[in-house]
């Protein structure tokens, strides 16, 4: 029954599944809707809707499909030419009674029969046509439980089909949900178990081991629960080149948010000089120093970037983009004090690898850190490399030379 | 016919929240209640069982809570304790299983109502961990080889907030609900629950206090309906006139918990 509604659900990007959908017939069968629409309604809401920020979408799926007319702008214009906004009609409770609801398809005939035989100018009144405030089935300003309404926007008796055009749950709707748990999967494979708390685990290995030794008589030895004390710095680049990128990278910052408990971050723009930025405006800052000395070298560090720069901002005394900034030495050096540091750190890329494999900064920087691409896989490799760091760490002179190479950047590059 | 649930004197039910508690009881499959904060998701399960009348089980779920704790424990600890002395029997190692809040559910004499509190709050792969178990209302004890299988399918409330996304596999189980704010009449009606005797005049004030607060954006906290009930219980024994709500907003504290927010609201009622 209503298949067609299930297709209309995916082409507005509902997430139905066939499961749900068996379900929701299995509910029909049961006579749940109690053959009502509008508790067909929120029936198949609750089974086939899993989140409040697509209730917007399947109320607009919903009008589309039981209204039953195309979204057809010029077929409802012509029809709301016909249709004055007049008194409403007033009905005693008795007449109410009357007027049964009708079934939906009895009622979409209806309408289709209606407007074939152009029932819909300026109709006022009457049990039949489409008009204005009438007891028929479609039209506006009406009383009819199981009316078509067309256009207007709001309905006066709320008793209509579409409850669904009002749209009530637009305010949850975002085009932009935050799905990040994918990512906070991949992020809680980044851990370092240590022992903490009380002595609330049993020991087993110990707990046999001294039970021999007491000749069989139970010894219960306990040792304390591992938790995940891992910490990481989380380094990322704003603004500029990275604009386009923003939206990745905010929901990799809000999955290590509520996934890592102990998170730093800090901002830079383009490269990594003697102030890390505290916030994203880029107003306040602490010395990149500071930042080296005060945590220890069990932080693992995370820098987000694209890596793509001129090669003087990573290579030049003062040769910051910015033009009031002035850095007393050359970037990479930075990049490589962090790295010194911090044993354990990763690059992670917004672009694909064979595009920051050619710039020449990308290039430099993936011999500092290593760089991959801001990818689920990316990510995955990366916590790999953090748990793991095994590759050799540059070493200054490796540094200099590629300032010594600064006007032979093909050497630099093969 | 079975008895419908309706709501309770005390808990409000809307018609779209009825008709899901009752949808959910007929299918047999858990709902999932979010909502804001406040909105009275844990309550509804409460509700519910009085409806009824039937007994609730409540299962808190917190940080480091399992899965398997709601299933069944197996206390091998107390076992290998009693061991030592020769008063209990640890050959039967039935003696030393006990049942969690699910397992309870499941082998009741009658149909419970089991809530399952907080979800949102266990470990990211808690409800996934739990699939099985709430599909086919069974599970099994490796210990004793016994397989346990609800005698009476409980109507399962799971309320969450929101805090984790829960895995799309677990939602496709579930029947959900999205417990919307209630509006300016509903909340009369909220309100009128717990103070039947409140004044008409009084009652329209704090309403209109409550919802002007509530549509200030920039809070972090917005006051929800157990506040509002508090804030009522705390003018209506204070003897509050309706003409000073009016005015003021006599104890803030009630209404708003983070002092950002007070000076939001301080600042917004009086901007010079």
């Amino acid at each position: 029954m209503f298949t067609g509604f299930f297709f209309t659900l995916k082409r507005f990007g509902v997430p139905v599944s066939i499961n749900e959908w068996m379900t929701l017939q299995e509910a029909l069968k049961t006579g749940l809707t109690d053959a009502s629409l509008s508790v067909f309604y929120r029936l198949a809401r609750a089974i086939l809707v899993k989140n409040e920020s697509y209730y917007d979408r399947y109320d607009r799926a919903f009008t589309e499909y039981f209204k039953g007319i195309e979204s057809d702008d010029i077929l409802v214009d012509e029809i709301l030419k016909g249709l004055e906004d007049v008194d409403p009609l007033t009905l005693t409770e008795a007449e109410k009674r009357l007027l049964q609801a009708l079934p939906l398809e009895e009622v979409l005939e209806n309408f289709r029969k209606q407007w074939e035989e152009g029932h819909f100018k300026g109709h006022v009144g009457g049990d039949r046509a489409i008009g204005t405030g009438g007891r028929s089935t479609q039209g506006a300003f009406g009383y009819n439980p199981a009316g078509v309404r067309i256009g207007q926007g709001y309905g006066r008796h709320g008793s209509a089909i579409q409850i669904a055009e009002k749209r009530e749950f637009r305010n949850y709707s975002s085009d932009m949900i935050l799905d990040t748990r994918v990512l906070r999967v991949a992020l809680s494979k980044l851990r370092t178990l240590l022992p903490e708390g009380p002595l609330d685990e049993l020991d087993i290995d110990n707990t046999i081991d001294k039970t021999c030794r007491n000749a069989g008589d139970p010894e219960l030895v306990w040792k304390r629960s591992r938790k995940n004390k891992i910490k990481v710095l989380l380094i990322m680049d704003v603004g500029g080149s990275m604009e386009p990128y923003h939206w990745a990278v905010s929901k990799l910052f809000s999955a290590a948010k509520s996934q890592i408990k102990d998170l730093k971050h800090y901002y830079f723009h383009n490269c990594v000089y003697q102030d890390l930025w505290t916030d994203i405006e880029r107003s306040s800052s602490i010395p990149t120093s500071d930042v080296i000395n005060q945590y220890d070298k069990d932080y693992k560090v995370i820098c987000v970037g694209d890596a793509s720069m001129a090669p003087s901002e990573l290579l030049d005394v003062n040769g910051c983009i910015e033009y009031f900034y002035r850095n007393e030495e050359a970037g990479i050096w930075w990049l490589h004090k962090l790295m010194a540091r911090f044993p354990a750190s990763v690059w992670l890329n917004p672009m694909r690898r064979r595009i920051f494999e050619t710039s020449l900064s990308g290039r430099m920087i993936s011999k500092i850190f290593p760089m991959f691409e801001l990818t689920l896989d990316g990510l995955d490799e990366a916590i790999r490399a953090l748990l793991k760091p095994k590759r050799p760490r540059i070493t200054p002179e490796e540094i200099q030379s590629f300032i010594n190479r600064r006007n032979r950047p093909y050497q630099i590059m093969y | 016919m079975k008895k419908q649930f309706k709501g309770t004197e005390s808990y409000i039910a809307s018609d779209a929240l009825s008709e899901v508690v009752n949808a959910a009881t007929a299918l047999g499959r858990p709902l999932l209640v979010k909502g804001e904060p406040g909105t009275g998701k844990t309550l509804l399960a409460h509700a519910v069982a009085k409806d009824l009348g039937k007994r609730l089980l409540v299962w808190n779920v917190k940080s480091t809570t399992k899965a398997r704790d709601g299933l069944y424990i197996y206390d091998t600890v107390q076992r290998l304790h009693d061991s030592r002395f020769s008063d209990h029997d640890v050959s039967d190692i039935k003696n030393y299983i006990r049942m969690g809040k699910l397992g309870e559910a499941f082998t009741a004499d009658e149909q419970v109502v089991l809530l399952i509190d907080e979800i949102d709050k266990a470990d990211l792969e808690f409800p996934n961990n739990l699939l099985n178990e709430l599909d086919e209302m069974s599970f099994h004890i490796h210990e004793t080889d016994e397989t346990i299988s609800a005698r009476h399918r409980p109507i399962v409330i799971i309320t969450s907030n929101n805090e984790k996304e829960l895995p799309d596999a677990f939602l496709r189980r579930c029947l959900f609900h999205f417990i919307a704010f209630p509006d300016e009449q509903m909340m009369e009606r909220i309100v009128k629950v717990h103070h039947p005797d409140i004044e008409n005049k009084l009652l329209a004030e704090i309403i209109k206090k409550f919802y002007w607060v509530r549509s200030l954006d920039s809070l972090r906290k917005k006051p929800s309906t157990s506040e509002i009930i508090d804030w009522v219980s705390a003018l209506v024994s204070g003897g509050v006139d309706p003409r000073r709500v009016k005015k003021e907003i006599p104890f803030l504290g009630v209404l708003i918990k983070k002092e950002q927010d007070i000076d939001i609201v301080l600042a917004q009622a009086n901007p010079y």
